[in-house]
């Protein structure tokens, strides 16, 4: 019998229109555990490097972690693993909300999709029934309103619905995966699945899952649930308020955006408003806000309420989370909230990625306002920002006119519209937009987390770190005292001696060796919220989380009854992130790659972060040019990975 | 009959504070597995929690009594602009819907209120639901004394107004003449 997770693949192929249920070998559980990592193995196994974002033998796959479905609390991430037509190297975008734990109970850990089908289909998962069903009727359809549409034609309220709206359909770079409250944006996911022609992927379950030792299990989770309990009575202290609770960024509930307005910068990442909190935005945002909201929404197994209903006014309903409630408005240097939640619900529809796009269509306005683009290009935009930016969106979804170019995010556009058009690409990496920050003195922490991970994504491997030094040492005395999180107690002296100013500050301290040391924690711990599906607000993502390094095994070890220990659990996702580093070797990306935007911080130090990659290099193992040594990957039991690189002439033989 | 006295357990649903997380669910038909805690399945859970998010319709409703035979009535309700229909509220394991059945058997659940589990303590769904939609209430009543049916009553009950007294008491001796392969 299998525990935690079902011991079944749906392998869909696309073309031919088979579909078969596949026994999955316990063994790789055991080396990968479940969602990113097991992606990870299949596509080294199974899709060869040269293979691009929208050839047939890319893979598409829906996986759900290994906990997910499980009563632990948060377990409800779906990993999507693709190779993204953006960044061209293994991407996986991911969202929470109940689809993961419905395919377990459907009896599958993941959908596997391969070719691309002949018309636009939709799969529907209902237990042992799987099928391929027309979806013509259902073409150019928004990700919310195909809702009840499909609910209603397979008469079954209670599917779990992941879709792409006009944007996935016309391949857009930035087209997100839709699902309830939730949605896979990042790197291109939407993308891939509108080239292989599939618009839903809808499942229902009614099976069982097992425990190992559930008795056993449930201690721990009740354990984890009195410190979610805790928490959510006893904010941290020191921080800023979006900082200081558990859970995705609670955009849904702080109505207090002065933070977020005055240091991120609007337009294409461009400009500070320093001055923008004023008592006036106070009142309108906040009274905006209380007004679209109708409810705040959890996902799957989960007693936080990230997302909202929005109710807004003559909008059709739509939900809602994180800083897409002000992107939009941010970017298109309007000044209102309203305009935001109406753009964002046709965004929504459109399944679009609410980080990346809003930069995309201001970076069309810098170009338009610099000369590069045209009235030609513009034939038909209204001149009003609002109107503006509307029609832009419009414009990319549809892939028309300058829209088609612009679909393919700002690193692309820019190469194709040429022109000077390339210096505007300035918020990219490794081709995707990054949050819109503009900084001053270069932190190394930071440098490294933005340099050297394979997510590529907004949250990088942040959050358990705090952000900055805090201004007192009595502070400092203060957070350290009660922090179990920690994966070794020497952590506490770092933060302690990290001050805001002097000798112990950005951009020497903390030194490269403590900060590869950091950034090393961090990264683990999400690639095991990534491999066991948890939702990194509850682990990796934030401040003193319920979920951390010294209790995810015993979660791990009663739910499978595999002998899993903290140190064989951090050996797993070692070996699952030094295979996907080695994948995106073979694709190409080496430490040139590496490295953020160029203006991300006025002062930069390029001595100092040659340095801190020479550290964190050797810190993980890796050549100097982050490629995983020999040693390193016999370590791991990636033999076959070695083999191969040396075989491709990428590691020599005594030289790595 | 004779009145008695008897402690009346319920779950009070504060359903505009639900958030549609469905714990308890997970968590129900965690507890009743057997053995307990081995498995999870929320089709099996004895709450369930109603679903029609763009309506704003969140609503835990928990398992009541077994009913042989579907109602008359399909009534309508709109409140603060939301329609329900008699079912919607409706906590019986009725032949018209799978809602409150064994999702293999088909069988009739029912909640105990986690009688089960150390005394004193609330179900299990209510300790689990940290936004407090689902409150525990005990109150002394008088009422008709009454021989309350166990589960497995409940389940024959079912299966006889399902194929007949006969063929259920046929099928059990044929079974039972089988012995050991069962």
């Amino acid at each position: 019998m299998r525990c935690a997770e079902t011991g079944y693949n749906l392998e869909i192929d696309l073309a031919t229109g088979n579909i078969e249920k596949v026994e999955t070998d316990p063994k790789l559980t055991e080396l990968h555990l479940g969602g990113l990592g097991y992606n990870v193995k299949l596509f080294w196994d199974r899709v060869p490097p040269e293979t691009k974002a929208f050839d047939p033998e890319n893979l598409l796959i829906f996986s759900s972690g290994l906990l997910c479905g499980t009563p632990a609390f948060s377990f409800n991430r779906t990993c999507v693993t693709t190779i993204s037509p953006q960044t061209e190297l293994l991407a996986y975008p991911m969202m929470g909300g109940f689809w993961a734990a419905e395919l377990k109970y459907a009896g599958y850990d993941r959908v596997i999709f391969r070719n691309k089908s002949p018309k636009l289909v939709y799969i529907y998962i209902n237990n042992d029934k799987v099928e391929i069903r027309d979806a013509s009727h259902l073409k150019g359809m928004g990700t919310v309103e195909i809702r009840d549409i499909l609910k209603k034609e397979l008469n079954e309220p209670k599917v779990s619905i992941a879709a792409i709206g006009l944007a996935g359909e016309n391949r857009v770079f930035t087209a997100s995966i839709e699902q309830g409250r939730s949605s896979a944006s990042r790197l291109g996911g939407g993308a891939v699945m509108g080239d292989k022609n599939i618009k839903a992927v809808v499942v229902r379950g009614t099976k069982d899952i097992n425990l190992a030792r559930g008795e056993e299990f449930i201690k721990h989770v009740n354990k984890v649930g009195e410190y979610i309990k805790f928490r959510n009575e006893n904010p941290l202290k020191g921080v800023m308020t979006i900082l200081s609770g558990i859970g995705s960024p609670q955009e849904m509930k702080h109505t207090d955006e002065k933070w977020h307005t005055e240091n991120f910068s609007w337009g294409n990442a461009r400009t500070r408003r320093r001055d923008f909190w004023t008592d006036e935005i106070n009142q309108s945002w906040s009274s905006t806000q209380r007004a679209a909201i109708k409810r705040y929404i959890s996902c799957f197994n989960c007693p936080q309420q990230c997302g909202a209903l929005i109710s807004y006014k003559d909008v059709p309903r739509f939900k809602q989370k994180c800083f897409t409630k002000l992107t939009y408005s941010m970017a298109a240097y309007v000044d209102n909230l309203e305009f935001n939640f109406r753009i964002a619900q046709r965004a929504t529809e459109y399944g679009v990625d609410g980080f990346s796009t809003p930069q995309i269509l201001a970076f069309a306005v810098e170009l338009y306002e610099a000369g590069i683009l045209t009235d030609k290009d513009f034939e038909g935009c209204p001149p009003d920002k609002e109107g503006r930016f509307n029609w832009l969106l419009d414009r990319v979804v549809r892939r028309e006119g300058i829209g088609d170019i612009l679909a393919d995010g700002t690193y692309w556009a820019a190469r194709r519209i040429g022109k000077g058009a390339e210096a505007f690409d300035h918020n990219t990496i490794k081709k995707h937009e990054q949050l819109p920050l503009k900084l001053g003195m270069m932190d190394p922490l930071y440098f490294l987390m933005y340099s050297t991970n394979e997510k590529i994504s907004i949250t990088q491997i942040e959050g358990n770190w705090p952000q900055a030094p805090f201004p007192t040492k009595e502070m400092r005395e203060e957070f350290v005292k009660d922090w179990p999180q920690l994966p070794d107690d020497h952590f506490k002296q770092y933060f302690l001696d990290w001050e805001p100013r002097g000798e112990n500050s950005n951009p020497y301290y903390p030194t490269p060796d403590m900060c590869s040391e950091i950034v090393d924690w961090m990264e683990e711990i999400h690639n095991i919220d990534d491999a066991l599906g948890l939702c990194c607000g509850m682990g990796s993502f934030c401040l003193k989380p319920p979920y951390h390094t010294h209790n995810y095994h015993l979660l791990v070890s009663s739910a499978t009854g595999l002998d899993i220990d903290q140190v064989g659990l951090k050996k797993i996702v070692n070996r699952s992130r030094n295979l996907h580093r080695a994948y995106n070797v073979l694709k190409g990306m080496r430490r040139a790659d590496e490295k953020p935007p160029q203006d991300h911080w006025k002062k930069r130090f390029p001595e100092l972060e040659e340095q801190l990659l020479d550290t964190y290099y050797k810190y993980k193992g890796w050549n100097m040019e982050g490629i995983p040594t020999k040693e390193k990957l016999l370590e791991l039991d990636l033999d076959y990975v070695a083999e191969d690189l040396e075989r491709r002439g990428i590691l020599k033989d005594g030289q790595n | 009959m004779a009145k008695i006295k008897k402690k009346i357990k319920s779950i009070k649903v504060n359903a505009d504070k639900c958030n549609g997380c469905r714990s308890c669910e997970i968590i129900c038909s965690n507890f009743h597995a057997t053995p307990k805690y081995s498995s999870i399945n929320p089709a099996r859970s004895r709450i369930q929690v109603i679903l029609d998010p763009m309506t704003d319709i969140w609503l835990p409703v928990f398992a009541g009594e077994y009913t042989p035979a579907e109602c008359m009535g399909r009534g309508k309700y709109v409140i603060d602009g939301k329609e329900y229909d008699d079912c919607t509220f409706c906590r019986a394991s009725c032949p018209a819907r799978d809602r409150f059945k064994e999702p293999d058997s088909g069988l009739p659940i029912k909640c105990d209120m986690c009688e089960e589990n150390d005394p004193g303590q609330p179900p299990l769904c209510v300790q689990w639901c940290y936004n407090e939609v689902l409150i525990y209430e005990e109150r002394e009543e008088e009422v008709e004394e009454e021989v309350r049916l166990d589960e497995i009553e409940i389940g024959l009950e079912s299966l006889v107004d399902k194929y007949g007294f006969q063929k259920l008491v046929d099928s059990i001796a044929r079974m039972s003449q089988k012995g050991s392969s069962l």
